[in-house]
């Protein structure tokens, strides 16, 4: 029976957020001028009933998740009934409505707390704050007016969205299951990512409110102190979600690193490069009127860059540019609607103003802590100007193809290639300005003291730089600058830090954060700057002659139980394994019966990679059916050896993912991924049967392995066969001796109704299969067939990444930074909110 | 010239080396056609082509030959033009790569022969179904 209920409630919940957010729109705006009780009780009123919608649409989609009702499509489209509870809460990510309902779902509590939080800010700041919900809320409404799509509802039926045969015979039809969620989204970072992410775009909204606000009500310095501890909670969480995506893709994507300047990836660094930028215009601020029209422009720069990475990664320009792809719902005419709105707001509300706002009239002194943060701010901006630029390509074509012109543009061939290098330049320079700003920000400077501030850190850091030259070999020029540049960077800043903290702790949000920022660049420089693929193929051995000879193979072919050399390392390849509940990893060959997709019975005694002891006819749970994983074992010259799990999951309608598996030590992560294996849906193809003779007890070769002929012993059970008055079934029991095990095959001969019948057995390990052809009672003996298939086998690339545990240790470092950094801001406001101040 | 007028010099000379490099590295969607002109001329940038797999009579893609040791693989590709061309590539097949729709290569001519950098692939049904499945 079709739930209507769900998917009714579910929609008044969409259109009562809709219109709440106008309402409250209005309603703080006349609240701005109009003081009177009314309005901002109204607006207040309204805005709790839309917080209360949203969270019913999130209620009720999650409801309709958990009840597998698969007559919804969102329902349909990505999940299914085996998810446990937190793969279900990331099936919110996985279509585009979901995503929008997290950032609203944000928004709305962001919205709460800024309503206990503000007080004479109240009113214009939350009017800008529910105008850009009442887009959002748009996105997902799903309602059709002038036949004109607006927005894309999760609670549609399957049936108006899929057109099938089978509703027009059965329209109540709802599938057995679902889809399923995307693989790639199973795995714990996805769980947490895209929230902290939607957590960081969220938050940039409330220092673009708060500029909105103080321009229209004439508040032109006032309104950077509240606006100032959220522009930092944004930059940190928007910082901690990224590096949280990079993770993620280093765990699970099979591109071999954390970061690929991929268009998506781009779209969100982009903004929040002129986030942090603006913090810190902001940050200068205080001593300083010439940094207000920068800190203004940087954070409506910042929320439109949101919305424009929103109109790049779901409007569909994207298209081929990306690996991760949004369906297009046709939503591309109310994003760039948004887009544009809030670019004219900008502009607009700026401009009016532009003239009064508070100007420096004397040149900024090469002394003053201004100038370098502001030097530090183009830096930034410069940053995220370079990579805008080149992700924008498929933009820049429909522009010119939209005034008729012809546009084949195409993003860089060699993305890294063509990032990295900028990058890198542009990052020496923050390392030296974070450095050197730093001593500028606490002290009054002029040149004979800030020689003497700089001097003490900068031959320290020349010597520690000098050491790592000699030790880590770093001899490009650039990556030595850099190097040099973020040691100097941690050592002026611990200095820093030292001075500070000595005095007032709460103080030392900077340093610590500008020490995060230093460590996080010689992370990237060592991890990515000296990865080095360890599987390279350097025998030159050549298959075509059409293939120019300076072409790299990176990766290596791996047979089943045959050891190869790779490096330092001997690789064995062991077979595949399914991963289970209780006992580690499995082989895929001890599995016999499947009760249920992931409940599985054991075939053989058999010991599960924790130790433990299966018997045959165990039953044991899966994690998961799809996943299937390669064990290969890396044993290093002095015997010692780790064992790496790379995975595969093959799923009936997203083809196969490929992940990696790492081995972490404390200076290196290998990494180590399938490229390709033997596909599953081929059929194999077997040799022509060789056919031998043979008695019990006698020995002989398959495979080049040697055989045991066993015994002979009659079968009275037999699956799905009924044996009548008459009919005989015999297995021979043959045992192989493999190269790490002894292997058991028991082929069945029968003969039924006067026919004869063979069931083969299969060795899959030896890649072998062994028939009894044929029984000859006078001699006594036995006719085997014998065949033989393609050993299994793997291709995997193999990379060595250096110190990336750096990255890691500076990406906390700088969050910690923030932490401290936002608890002193915030505590400056609600000194100043509650003097009756704001 | 004041201190602020130098620095926005500066900034715009920076800005407009991005741009040029910008303009510079962009690749193209191409045709083969196109691909080998280009190499003639000397210009080795790495360009996209788009196009399909040619399929025989009963719908099986033709035309694929991998290296004997599996580690490199050479397929036949029909770009937007309907030429035909054999592309080149230093990685083993891709898993999906016989049920895609659409391929896109990305690299160059070298001494004649098209070597792929990149394959991306466009696979119907990856993420969105068009039917149900019952």
């Amino acid at each position: 029976m079709i739930h209507y209920f769900a998917g009714n409630l579910g929609h008044f919940f969409v259109i009562l957020a809709f219109v709440s957010a106008i309402l409250a729109t209005y309603a703080f705006s006349k609240n701005i001028n109009d003081a009177q009780d009314q309005w901002a009780r109204f607006a207040k009123g309204a805005f709790y009933v839309h917080a209360i919608a949203i969270f019913g649409i999130v209620i009720t989609l999650f409801v309709m998740i958990s009840n597998h009702m698969f007559e919804y499509h969102y329902v349909y489209n990505y999940t299914s009934k085996i998810l446990p509870v937190y793969y279900q809460i990331s099936s919110f990510w996985n279509g585009q409505e979901g995503s929008f309902l997290l950032w609203m779902f944000w928004n709305a509590i962001l919205g709460l707390i800024l309503i206990r939080t503000n007080k004479q800010w109240r009113a214009p700041m939350m009017a800008v704050f529910t105008f850009t919900q009442v887009f959002l809320v748009s996105m997902i409404m799903g309602v059709v007016v002038f036949n004109i799509k607006i927005g894309s509802s999760p609670f549609i039926l399957l049936r108006d969205v899929i057109n099938d045969e089978i509703f027009k015979l059965q329209p109540d039809f709802i599938p057995e299951d679902g889809r399923g969620l995307n693989p790639l989204l199973q795995n714990y970072w996805m769980v947490i990512h895209p929230p902290t992410l939607f957590l960081g775009f969220a938050a940039t909204v409330i220092p673009f409110a708060f500029a909105i606000a103080g321009l229209i009500t004439g508040k032109y310095r006032e309104w950077i102190r509240p606006a100032l501890p959220w522009a930092q909670f944004g930059a940190a969480v928007l910082g901690v979600g990224i590096l949280m995506g990079a993770y993620w893709a280093y765990e699970t994507l099979n591109f071999g690193g954390y970061w690929n300047w991929d268009p998506v990836e781009n779209a969100i660094y982009v903004p929040w490069l002129v986030l942090v930028a603006a913090v810190h215009t902001m940050l200068a601020f205080k001593k300083s009127p010439s940094a207000l029209k920068a800190s203004i422009i940087l954070v409506m720069a910042t929320y439109v860059l949101i919305v424009y990475s929103t109109f790049l990664t779901r409007s569909g320009v994207l298209g081929n540019a990306s690996v991760h792809s949004f369906t297009d719902l046709g939503l591309s005419g109310q994003l760039l609607i948004y887009l544009f709105v809030f670019i004219i707001l900008s502009v607009w509300v700026s401009a009016r103003v532009w003239k009064k706002l508070p100007t420096n009239k004397e040149e900024t002194s090469a002394y003053s802590r201004e100038f370098w943060i502001f030097i530090g701010a183009t830096v930034l901006c410069l940053m995220a100007f370079q990579v805008i630029l080149p992700t924008s390509i498929p933009v820049w074509n429909e522009l010119v193809e939209a005034f008729g012109g012809n546009s084949n543009m195409a993003p860089p061939a060699d993305q890294v290639g063509f990032y990295t290098p900028f990058q890198l330049y542009f990052s020496i320079a923050l390392a030296l300005l974070s450095g050197t700003g730093q001593f500028f920000w606490w002290n009054k400077m002029d040149k004979k003291k800030l020689k003497q501030a700089i001097s003490g850190p900068l031959m320290i850091s020349l010597i520690i730089s000098a050491l790592v030259f000699v030790l880590a070999k770093v001899q490009d020029i650039w990556f030595l600058l850099l190097l040099t540049a973020s040691i100097y960077s941690i050592v002026a800043n611990l200095k820093i830090f030292f001075d500070v903290a000595k005095s007032n702790i709460k103080l030392s949000g900077g340093a610590i954060a500008h020490i995060g920022v230093a460590m996080m660049l010689i992370g990237i420089l060592f991890s990515s700057g000296y990865s080095k693929i360890l599987s390279k193929n350097n025998t030159g051995l050549l298959w075509s002659k059409e293939f120019p000879d300076e072409i790299n193979q990176n990766n290596l072919l791996l047979f089943l139980n045959e050891p190869r050399q790779m490096g330092d390392y001997s690789l064995h390849y062991k077979g595949m394994r399914k991963l289970t509940n209780d006992f580690g990893y499995i082989d895929i060959n001890d599995i016999e019966g499947v009760i249920s997709p992931i409940e599985v019975t054991i075939a053989r005694n058999t010991i599960s990679s924790t130790g433990e002891e299966l018997q045959r006819g165990d039953t044991v749970r899966l994690i998961n059916d799809e996943n299937s994983y390669f064990e290969v074992e890396y044993k290093r010259q002095d015997e010692s050896s780790f064992t790496l799990y790379p995975r595969i999951q093959i799923n009936a309608s997203m083809g196969n993912v490929y992940s990696p598996d790492i081995n972490r030590t404390l200076t290196a992560d290998l990494y180590t991924h399938v490229r390709t294996f033997p596909d599953p849906k081929q059929e194999t193809t077997w040799s022509d049967i060789e056919e031998i003779t043979v008695q019990p007890g006698d020995e002989f070769f398959i495979n080049d392995y040697v055989a045991r002929f066993i015994d002979m012993q009659p079968v009275t059970d037999l699956d799905g066969i009924t044996l009548g008055q008459g009919d005989v079934a015999v297995k021979a029991i043959i045992e192989i001796d493999g190269e790490h095990k002894t292997y058991t095959a028991e082929p069945i001969y029968i003969i039924k109704d006067k026919m004869a019948g063979r069931i083969p057995d299969y060795v899959n390990d030896l890649a072998s299969r062994i028939t009894v052809q044929n029984i000859l009672p006078e001699q006594n003996s036995f006719v085997f067939g014998l065949s033989t298939t393609q050993k299994d086998w793997i291709i995997i690339e193999a990379v060595e990444k250096p110190w990336i545990n750096i990255l890691w240790l500076g990406t906390l470092l700088l969050t910690i930074g923030f932490g401290v950094a936002i608890s002193r801001r915030y505590t400056e406001f609600k000194k100043m909110r509650d003097k009756g101040m704001e | 010239m004041k201190k602020s007028h130098i620095f926005g010099i500066i900034v715009i000379a920076i800005a407009i080396v991005v741009i040029m490099s910008t303009a510079g590295d962009a690749s193209a969607y191409v045709t083969f056609k196109d691909a080998k002109e280009m190499a003639d001329n000397g210009n080795a940038n790495k360009i996209h082509v788009v196009g399909k797999l040619p399929k025989n009579a009963n719908g099986e893609v033709v035309g694929i030959e991998p290296s004997p040791d599996m580690l490199s693989f050479k397929f036949e590709m029909v770009d937007e033009n309907n030429e035909k061309q054999t592309v080149f590539h230093a990685n083993p097949m891709p898993t999906d790569f016989l049920r895609s729709e659409q391929v896109v290569v990305v690299g160059n001519y070298q001494n004649g022969n098209f070597i792929a950098e990149k394959i991306l692939l466009k696979c119907p049904s990856k993420y969105q179904e068009e039917d149900v499945k019952v």
